[in-house]
């Protein structure tokens, strides 16, 4: 009786410690070595497999950067955190890139941009192109379909009034909706940028003014009263040099069509700390605006109506006697 | 006469993917290329060989023995899911090439019913062990001509100009459909 309960429970059991004995040799004898940075790497990585670093996984990506052929910079989602473990695990002290988010670089909103036609079918823009290239008269401009939308991992991007917009704080840089977008109308700019063109029309003039009230027309003002010679122009539209940018918002208050975006809320200004100033002028003579003055070896002060919040004179003074704030 | 009868009914007449319906998973999984598809074809062919031997032998030594054939499919899953884990120790070590491009395909032939349904069908037919390994090598041609074939068409279907709802999976199955119409054609044969 007793046998026919046992008899099958030992002859499994026996199997089984037999397969397992096997496995664990042949585990040993076929041992291949895992580098265990791969494994470190994986861990601090995000995990969302989103493939932003052209990698088809996060697991992919940990190898290649063992491997040493992927920089540990390479995951645009982590961010500086995810870069400096990296950087920590491979030895490497990396810079890490400054944090970059998209930009849809239109202002073409309902009122501001005129509609060819009434588009009244799929609510995506590639389906939309396809029609006449859009509804919108400017054929550069935002579509505002939302086909970001739906590509964006991170919910970082929504429509508001007739146009894609992008969260800053959700935005990871991962490019997805870069490379979405039918239109070409979305760029990455540095986090720290605060003056960007919204526009991306490369028409001229009058062709701009009949089909969008907020387009770059190329009037060239902004390339003219840049201090820093930070615009150039590209098919007749503004393009601003990052590197060489320093936010000063001068080009956004003169631009005749307010087709460049400023942060105007937080604008920065110097203000000169009295301790510390010894009057020796450089700031007074580098300021592009003549917004500091005072005498050879006199306190200084900076005139806040003309300031523009360039910083030069707080990278200039030799004393660190300038703050922005 | 009758080793030929058993290859040919296991390859054509019987093919376990297009008429015996088992071992759909990396039949559909791993068919987009005809490289990896020939990969997954060999790796099945060393398992379904190497299982139908071990599990004829462990039918006849242990559970007939113990007069325990009631336990046949846990002992053979248990006889699968080991050698599965051999195997991919074996292709890590061997060929790494291959064990990346089977990917996650290859643990999933320790769940793969063709393998076990070969098992069992050995059993069922009261093969000798020669037979046994006869119709494992049937089963297992049939599992690569189905799953090469399948994956050639597919690397054609890729740059073809498939309806976009069709695209991906759906095409793929109703390829897998009329392949199977097609293979019904040999149930003419009757070989055995």
């Amino acid at each position: 009786m007793i046998e026919t309960i046992l008899d099958p429970v030992l002859a499994l059991a026996g199997l089984g410690l037999v397969f397992g004995i096997g496995l664990a040799i042949a585990s040993r004898v076929f041992a291949v070595e895992v580098d265990p940075k791969v494994e470190a790497i994986n861990k601090a990585l995000p995990g969302a497999n989103c493939g932003a670093c052209a990698y088809p996984g996060c697991g992919a990506f940990a190898e290649a950067v063992a491997a040493g052929k992927a920089p540990v910079n390479g995951c645009p989602v982590g961010g500086a955190d995810c870069t400096e473990n990296l950087g920590n695990i491979m030895g490497v002290n990396a810079e890490a890139g400054e944090k970059r988010i998209a930009r849809v670089i239109c202002n073409g909103t309902d009122c501001n941009a005129r509609e060819k036609f009434n588009y009244e079918g799929m609510k995506d823009c590639k389906a939309a192109i396809m029609v006449q290239g859009g509804s919108k008269a400017c054929e550069f401009g935002c579509l505002g379909l939302g086909t970001c939308v739906d590509v964006c991992p991170f919910d970082a991007v929504y429509i508001d009034n007739g146009l894609a917009k992008i969260d800053e704080e959700k935005c990871t840089a991962c490019e997805k909706c870069v490379v979405e977008c039918p239109k070409d109308v979305i760029e990455m700019i540095p986090h720290s940028q605060k003056v960007a063109v919204d526009c991306n029309s490369k028409e001229f003039g009058k062709e701009v003014k009949v089909k969008c009230s907020v387009g770059c027309i190329g009037c060239k003002i902004c390339v003219k009263k840049c201090p820093f010679d930070a615009i150039k122009f590209e098919d007749s539209l503004a393009k601003i040099d990052y590197e060489k940018c320093t936010n000063c918002m001068l080009c956004a208050e003169k631009c005749p069509t307010k087709a460049i975006w400023a942060d105007f809320d937080n604008r920065k200004k110097a203000v000169i700390i009295d301790d510390k100033c010894i009057g020796c002028t450089i700031c007074a003579k580098k300021c592009p605006v003549d917004a500091i003055e005072g005498e050879l070896k006199g306190l200084h002060k900076v005139l806040d109506d003309k300031c523009i919040g360039c910083s030069v004179c707080y990278e200039k003074c030799p004393k660190d006697a300038i703050e922005m704030k | 006469m009758e080793f030929v009868a058993i290859l040919v009914s296991a390859i054509l007449v019987n093919n376990f993917v297009l008429a015996r319906f088992l071992g759909i998973c990396p039949f559909l999984g791993v068919s987009k290329q005809v490289e990896t598809a020939f990969g997954m074809g060999m790796a099945v062919t060393f398992v379904m060989t190497l299982a139908s031997i071990i599990t004829y032998l462990i039918h006849r030594l242990v559970l007939v023995n113990l007069g325990i054939e009631y336990l046949q499919t846990i002992a053979f899953i248990l006889v699968i899911a080991s050698l599965v884990q051999f195997v991919e120790l074996f292709v890590k070590k061997a060929s790494p090439g291959l064990y990346d491009a089977l990917g996650v395909y290859l643990p999933l032939i320790t769940t793969n019913c063709a393998v076990l349904g070969l098992a069992i069908l050995n059993i069922q037919e009261k093969y000798t062990l020669m037979k046994t390994i006869t119709h494992a090598i049937g089963a297992s041609i049939g599992f690569m001509i189905a799953i090469v074939l399948f994956a050639g068409i597919r690397e054609r279907l890729a740059l073809a100009d498939v309806p976009e709802c069709l695209k991906g999976f759906p095409i793929a199955l109703i390829t897998a459909g009329l392949m199977s119409v097609a293979f019904l054609g040999f149930q003419g044969l009757s070989v055995l």
